[in-house]
């Protein structure tokens, strides 16, 4: 036999790769790959130590002067600035005394000794932040990274919870056909014939106005997983009714493995792979639907920040020339997007290598 | 005779496979001659590398590919007295000798027409491309074509789609293609591998004859020596991209010289004879010729125990029509047998005739319309699918395409486990490896394939897996879909003599389902020919062959090529 078929490798007894390892081999040699790759986990890094409260956590401290300049932009003028310290200065001016017609002058005495005792500081708020202050004078370097925790967090967890409705419907239309397909197919219709857009807005007002959805960004990942699991149901049925026929499959049958075990032990890690792309490519869709949203005042509360509101809050600020603000969000944003897809296409060609 | 059609010298074609590994040597400096007016066949086993210099001498080769620069394909038209380079041929040059002067016929020709053109369309479009043709006489042209490679009512059939045809029909309007220009070589590449036997001897027939009226050349690329018999004047022989043997039929077949030659002569099963083992491919490369083991015999008698026994079986199928209405296709009409305890039914029949579809419903993989499976006097189709449960690991099935039949993202021991974890064999999963192992090594795998992929295993290893995987549930009926079709013939031998050992040593029943009549008559106790979903007759096997009843059972035996019987008469 080993003359025609060759011998097996004497050193194979340890384990052969399997698909995810030669993926990641494959990935290895991919420069582009690699690059958005190291580009995306230090995005992940950033979001998991705000998180963590190891940085960024005074992002809500007003640190500097309202519309601090950056830095690197130190001399520049900051009329906002000035004029709000001229008002500051106005209201130190002594008023006009009123002692002898003001009952409770005997009283002031007191009360200026009680208040000598509470320390007050006055906080020498700065002239420039690394990359300039917002309206109230925070930091916009520290609310970006405070905003990439709500953005990416978004994005990650509704495409999860996307894929992971849409891979179970998916496999459940592709798997058992007839009935339950038609009435998924039903189901997917009627959902994908409303406009996108459209939709989003509809389940976004009926969660924030009736609160049932929960507090926070819980809501706001609801709704896009909701909405956006249509794609990959699709392409996950399709694999099903391509993979059920498969003779692995009937041979699992044969041997008696029960339709759940054939379902998501024998054929899901068969169709993984389109499943992992497409996580990827949601994932880069939800972080912009999450900064419309936002921008559009439907997604996260006021009291957080996310690179959408950032955006919303730039409209105004772009009119008095403080643009940066507007360049932190977004350039994160296109940043961290544009890794993303990269590193979906690079995962894509590493997973199927037969496309390249 | 002295200036060939095709001189092909020291072909040497390697594949950039991976940056880190040195090419993949796929053709190693192989030289021969196509000569004007004559057929020869290139026969080699899968990657011998037969169709990579085949398709090297069209142009043809993925862009992954290097010709070593001392490789010549000198093309030799008659008139033309210096001949071309083909490998060095411009772009340009290339497409006007291909399809007019070269034409080429593909093994899939349901994939090898373009489903939405009429045929007419498509031999047209040769005719009016290579031969600057009218569109009324190309259309005219094309009709008179479809008459001469025998395609009933050509006026009407010109205007067919491919998918109106039938495989046999498709095939025969890839050869009228490839005719149309009255080509000086025709390259067939396994032109008949998909196709059943009657339909094969057809194709067969028309491309000697083609041949022959034509004066043409022929390189016949095939890995069944069977079929080289019929129809080449010249054959090379190849194996690891070398050539290791060439000469005319008429030496090949009687005084083959290389051990390999003789391996493949002798170790596809035959009719007449049925040794206790096939000889395989290792004992003649080892010298070992001759391996005089006996007969073995074969057939049945009334007194066996019957294990099961199928009774009238129906299986319908329904085809959704429009949206309400279904149309009802039967596959098995009243199919009965008994398979007796220990012996092997042999299931012939042409593609269509239901012999799978038996072996599927009889498994419950298809619910049966009607009748009964008795199984040791219990109706399997009466039973819930609890109660079944019980049966199942005492019936199982091994398919046809080993690579389609091992779940590519299970390891082998993931693989043999999961029955025995399923059904409770075995007490804990130490044990149940240790099972694994003792199988493994009984069906010739090594220990280390526990831990690999199925891709990393060759067809016939991975067929063994899947024979592993039945006897991990020590099943009684076994049934081998086309078990041994995909195979080489040589890993064949192997395949079939583990089959009988494991027969000898565990006593199983098989249900052997094939349409290789040589196979099945070498396998078989008992023969059940099926035609269009009923049985047509059902004898032992050497019954069978020797004195056959009906006239499709006789039909189907002259079809199986004689290139076989021809050597073997003279030994």
């Amino acid at each position: 036999m080993s003359a025609i078929l060759g011998s097996p490798a004497p050193a194979a007894t340890q384990e052969s790769p399997g698909l995810w390892l030669l993926a990641w081999r494959r990935l290895r040699h991919d420069r582009v790959g690699m690059v958005s790759l190291v580009i995306v986990v230090f995005f992940l890094i950033l979001m998991i130590a705000s998180y963590a409260g190891l940085i960024a956590s005074d992002w809500n401290k007003e640190k500097g002067v309202s519309y601090a300049n950056p830095s690197f932009l130190a001399g520049a003028e900051n009329l906002e600035a000035k004029s709000m310290e001229e008002r500051r200065h106005a209201a130190k001016t002594p008023p006009v005394d009123l002692s002898d017609v003001d009952p409770l002058a005997p009283r002031y005495k007191e009360w200026r000794e009680r208040a000598a005792k509470i320390a007050v500081t006055q906080v020498k708020r700065s002239e420039t932040l690394p990359f300039g202050g917002d309206k109230w004078g925070r930091d916009v370097l520290k609310k970006t990274i405070k905003g990439s925790e709500v953005s990416i967090f978004v994005g990650l967890a509704s495409a999860l919870l996307a894929t992971l409705i849409g891979t179970v419907l998916g496999a459940m239309a592709g798997y058992w056909g007839g009935k339950v397909n038609d009435f998924l197919e039903w189901f997917y219709n009627i959902f994908t014939s409303i406009p996108y857009i459209l939709l989003i807005l509809a389940f976004a007002a009926v969660a924030t106005s009736t609160g049932k959805f929960g507090k926070g960004i819980v809501p706001i990942v609801l709704v896009l997983s909701l909405t956006g699991w249509t794609g990959i149901y699709r392409l996950i049925r399709a694999e099903y009714i391509k993979h059920s026929n498969r003779e692995y499959v009937k041979a699992a049958q044969a041997i008696g493995a029960s339709h759940g075990s054939r379902m998501f032990h024998h054929i899901l890690p068969n169709v993984s792979h389109v499943a992992l792309v497409q996580l990827s490519q949601y994932t880069v869709g939800f972080i912009k639907a999450e900064v419309i949203l936002s921008f559009l005042g439907f997604g996260v509360p006021v009291d957080m920040v996310s690179w959408g509101t950032m955006l919303a809050e730039a409209q105004n600020e772009l009119v008095i020339g403080k643009w940066w603000q507007l360049v932190a969000a977004g350039a994160s944003m296109a940043v961290l997007v544009t890794a993303f897809s990269l590193l979906t296409d690079s995962l894509r060609d590493a997973l199927d290598p037969k496309l390249k | 005779m002295s200036n060939p059609l095709l001189e092909v010298r020291d072909l040497d074609i390697r594949f950039r496979v991976d940056r880190n590994l040195p090419p993949f040597r796929a053709v190693n400096g192989i030289s021969f001659d196509i000569p004007a007016d004559s057929t020869v066949a290139l026969v080699g086993e899968s990657g011998s590398g037969k169709s990579v210099s085949a398709m090297s001498i069209l142009g043809l080769l993925p862009e992954n590919a290097i010709v070593a620069p001392e490789s010549r394909v000198l093309y030799r038209p008659a008139g033309e007295g210096a001949g071309r380079d083909l490998l060095r041929a411009g772009a340009a040059d290339m497409q006007a000798i291909r399809g007019k002067d070269i034409s080429v016929i593909f093994q899939e020709p349901m994939t090898s027409l373009n489903p939405v053109f009429t045929v007419g369309e498509q031999i047209a479009e040769v005719l009016r491309l290579h031969m600057g043709l009218g569109l009324r006489q190309a259309q005219a042209r094309a009709e008179a074509l479809l008459h001469e490679v025998g395609i009933p009512d050509p006026k009407l059939r010109v205007n067919s789609y491919p998918h109106e045809m039938s495989g046999g029909q498709q095939q025969r309007v890839m050869i009228a293609m490839a005719i149309a220009c009255e080509p000086k070589l025709l390259i067939a590449d396994e032109p008949t591998t998909a196709l059943d036997v009657t339909i094969q001897k057809q194709i067969l027939d028309l491309i000697a004859a083609l041949q022959q009226r034509h004066r043409m050349s022929v390189l016949f690329i095939t890995h069944d020596l069977g079929v080289v018999g019929d129809i080449a004047d010249r054959v090379v022989v190849m194996q690891d991209g070398e050539i290791r043997e060439q000469g005319s039929v008429d030496a090949i077949f009687r005084e083959p010289r290389h051990p390999y030659t003789k391996a493949l002569l002798a170790c596809r099963p035959r009719l007449d004879r049925r040794p206790r083992r096939l000889p395989v491919i290792d004992d003649f490369l080892k010298g070992e010729a001759r391996v005089e083991l006996g007969e073995r015999p074969r057939g049945t008698s009334p007194e066996d125990e019957i294990i099961l026994e199928v009774r009238n079986l129906d299986k319908t199928f329904f085809l959704k029509e429009g949206l309400f209405r279904k149309r009802a296709v039967p596959a098995v009409k009243g199919v009965s047998f008994r398979l007796p305890k220990g012996k092997t039914l042999g299931l012939v029949g042409e593609s269509g005739s239901g012999k799978t579809t038996v072996g599927l419903t009889v498994m419950r993989l298809h619910e049966a319309t009607g009748g009964e499976v008795l199984f040791e006097g219990r109706d399997l189709l009466a039973l819930s699918d609890r109660e079944m449960m019980a049966y199942r690991r005492r019936i199982q099935i091994i398919f046809q395409n080993p690579y389609a039949s091992l779940n590519p993202r299970f390891t082998i021991g993931q693989i043999l486990l999961e029955p025995m974890r399923i059904h409770g064999i075995g007490k804990d999963d130490r044990e149940r490896v240790d099972m694994v192992l003792q199988l493994l090594r009984r069906v010739g795998l090594p220990d280390a394939s526990f831990h690999k992929y199925p891709h990393e295993f060759s067809g016939g290893q991975r067929q063994r897996i899947a024979i592993a995987r039945c006897l991990t549930m020590k099943p009684d009926v076994l049934i081998c879909d086309e078990s041994v079709s995909a195979l080489d013939v040589s890993v064949q031998a192997q395949v079939l003599n583990l089959l009988q050992d494991l027969q000898d040593e565990y006593g199983l029943s098989y249900i052997f389902i094939s349409h290789d009549l040589a196979v099945v008559k070498y396998i078989s106790d008992r023969v059940m020919v099926m035609n269009e979903g009923r049985v047509v007759e059902m004898a032992d096997s050497d019954e069978i062959y020797r004195h056959p009843q009906q006239e499709y059972t006789r039909r189907l035996l002259a079809s199986i090529p004689q290139g076989l019987q021809r050597a073997k008469e003279m030994e």
